[in-house]
């Protein structure tokens, strides 16, 4: 399992860098939210749902979409507007989803998954599923009034939702410390009588715990958790961000506690792999993303034609 | 995975008519539509035991218990995005907003998650859920309880928009809408709910965007909708006193809009008059011109086509000037006369 999670992580980082690289050679058209830095959070958390259990990801969301499972070539294809992506050109980087695969989405709005997410709880409660719900979303969500309506609703009826607040310490310039008149985003679950924890979410152990226990609390008609997992986004905002907000110095000191690096040494420490080994791992990675590449830049755009398919069922 | 039970209640048809009032129909409609198929479940502020702020869902509760009619805390973002989510994972919910001005507080979900998922995962989800919500003035409860708001969702694609008029209509569309894959904004009017009309027994749909020739006449083509279909009705019937038949078209949808009779209409009258009670300026009727001066209809018009509408104003408080900020059956009068006579 923890091998499946290390190879998800290497994913997420080698297609994010290749996102990067495509964007700087001028490929990309709009713009893309990275989260190198997090992968930690959405592996540990997506390692504790079942295949068909459902997310709900942000608009900062390549990772919660390859963690939970998705196909990088259909991804890539997407993130260049092809026709065989996910969305068939029409999402690209900010909407890109995996709906079979149990991705109901990015999302462009800030907390606008988090209502959804509810009604996906109310949904499986409903069909007396054994399934559960996982929203992502962003200390900055976590001010919202949509945040505070999503967790109440999910709370007063005991739904199978948990609630994962990825603190990456700022929304686009404003950091937490502002933002917050509490030490801890979790802290807002008491209000919901819910559980709430505050985890370092740059260890994948510990999020896949945390998660873990949310999700069998959610599945057995416990109701709603909410998880805060500390973390820390390495670039910008977005690409035209020039991060006036924060220090050279700072983002060093966050890069010491690279998620991934951390689990490999772990790994190598406890026996379980050699660095070769896991240098294998990284490599495959790589590898497969420059597939995903190539099939995405041979892939065929969407029929012109076709514009207006799926405005309408 | 919750299943409906149809289809052999649907395709009945029952002939028996019943003179029921709107409100009436309404709640008929939920009836059966929760009858027919589990999956069909209402949530909104006040929707259970206090049967809705109209009186809408009155004895639904007791009929299909609390987890089908489910009532809410006052979160209208909340419940509408949570409605949303449940239409995207296989159920079929219906939303009450207490009054149209509330959805503002919706906006975000209804007009950025709900009317574009569908779209921009490339036609994977679908959004199957109606959001209904009353409408209009008259009632004195001034500008923030009064709002006509329709104008803004027929302009978001993705949207679906139906405002009925009659008892016999918000049945049969209301079931049309629920059997509908995506999500549709049902605006009824607050001063048609104790109005009353024949209404069959038993399932039937209206299917949506199609409209409707209410009466039929030869001098003068009179869209209108909602409460203004009855006082163009009430005005055509003092207008034949007079020896002047007006044509009343309902359109009943107003996204997607079905245009065809109004233009056939036009065709055959010469003459247009759009009527409804939201704000003149961006409102709906443009819309209608606009359709029917770009078409054939444009060489037959033998007089400029008119909008009569509400003032860009508010819905003030006091009775005079709440009555006088929209439309009244004299007011339709004055402007079909003037147009027939030439006298605009």
């Amino acid at each position: 399992m923890l091998y499946t999670a290390l190879e998800k992580m290497y994913l997420i980082r080698a297609f994010e860098e290749q996102a990067e690289a495509l964007y700087a050679l001028g490929k990309i058209h709009g713009t893309m939210h990275l989260s190198i830095g997090q992968e930690a959070s959405a592996v540990g958390a997506c390692l504790a749902l079942r295949p068909d259990d459902y997310i709900l990801s942000t608009h900062r969301g390549h990772a919660h979409c390859i963690a939970k499972g998705a196909d990088p070539k259909l991804m890539m294809a997407e993130f260049l507007g092809k026709a065989v992506g996910y969305c068939r050109g029409r999402g690209g980087s900010m909407h890109i989803a995996d709906v079979e695969g149990g991705n109901l989405g990015a999302n462009g709005i800030v907390a606008g998954g988090l209502p959804l997410s509810t009604g996906v709880g109310l949904s499986l409660q409903m069909q007396r599923s054994v399934r559960v719900c996982l929203a992502f979303f962003g200390d900055g969500a976590a001010n919202e009034g949509a945040f505070h309506e999503a967790l109440n609703l999910a709370a007063i009826w005991n739904l199978p939702v948990v609630y994962v607040c990825e603190n990456n310490q700022y929304a686009m310039s404003m950091p937490v410390a502002k933002a917050f008149p509490i030490a801890q985003i979790s802290q807002r679950a008491s209000a919901y009588n819910m559980p709430g924890v505050t985890i370092d979410g740059n260890d994948l152990v510990a999020v896949y715990e945390a998660t873990r226990a949310a999700v069998e609390r959610a599945a057995s008609g416990l109701g709603p958790s909410l998880i805060e997992a500390l973390t820390y986004r390495w670039r910008g905002h977005s690409k035209s961000d020039r991060q006036l907000y924060r220090s050279r110095d700072e983002v060093k000191e966050w890069q010491q506690r690279d998620p991934i690096l951390r689990l490999r040494a772990s790994l190598v420490q406890a026996e379980l792999f050699s660095e070769t080994a896991l240098d294998q791992v990284k490599e495959q990675t790589y590898r497969g993303i420059e597939a995903a590449l190539r099939f995405a830049e041979a892939a065929e755009g969407p029929d012109p034609a076709s514009i207006m398919d799926d405005v309408y069922a | 995975m919750l299943e409906a039970t149809q289809p052999a209640t649907i395709t009945e048809t029952t002939t028996a008519l019943r003179e029921l009032t709107y409100v009436q129909a309404v709640r008929e409609a939920l009836r059966l539509a929760m009858q027919a198929d589990e999956r069909v479940f209402l949530l909104g502020e006040d929707v259970g035991v206090y049967g809705g702020a109209f009186g809408v869902s009155d004895g639904l509760l007791a009929e299909f218990g609390p987890e089908r009619v489910r009532d809410t805390p006052i979160s209208e973002a909340g419940i509408t995005g949570t409605a949303i989510g449940a239409a995207m994972t296989g159920m079929r919910p219906v939303v009450e907003i207490q009054f149209m001005d509330f959805i503002t507080l919706s906006m975000e979900q209804l007009v950025l998650q709900g009317a574009k998922m569908r779209f921009m995962f490339g036609g994977k989800v679908r959004v199957p859920m109606v959001l209904r919500t009353p409408a209009g003035s008259g009632t004195g409860a001034a500008a923030q309880h009064s709002e006509s708001l329709e104008a803004w969702f027929v302009h978001v694609p993705g949207l679906k928009v139906v405002m009925p008029s009659t008892p016999y209509d918000v049945k049969g569309l209301l079931l049309a809408a629920i059997e509908d894959d995506n999500p549709v904004i049902f605006i009824e009017h607050k001063l048609l709910y104790r109005t009353k009309g024949p209404v069959p027994e038993g399932y039937y749909t209206i299917p949506l965007s199609q409209s409707e020739v209410k009466r039929s006449g030869t001098d003068l083509t009179v869209v209108a909708t909602s409460v203004m279909v009855s006082r163009a009705l009430e005005a055509a019937e003092l207008l034949a006193a007079e020896g002047i038949e007006i044509e009343v078209i309902d359109p009943r949808t107003l996204k997607p809009y079905d245009a065809a009779p109004i233009t056939r209409s036009v065709i055959k009258t010469g003459k247009a008059l759009v009527v409804h009670e939201a704000p003149m300026t961006g409102g709906f009727g443009g819309e209608v011109v606009a359709q029917l001066v770009a078409g054939e209809a444009f060489d037959y018009l033998d007089a400029p086509v008119r909008r009569l509408a509400g003032l860009d104003v508010p819905i003030p408080y006091n009775r005079d000037l709440e009555r006088l900020a929209v439309p009244h059956t004299e007011d339709i009068v004055r402007e079909a006369r003037a147009l027939v006579r030439g006298a605009y």
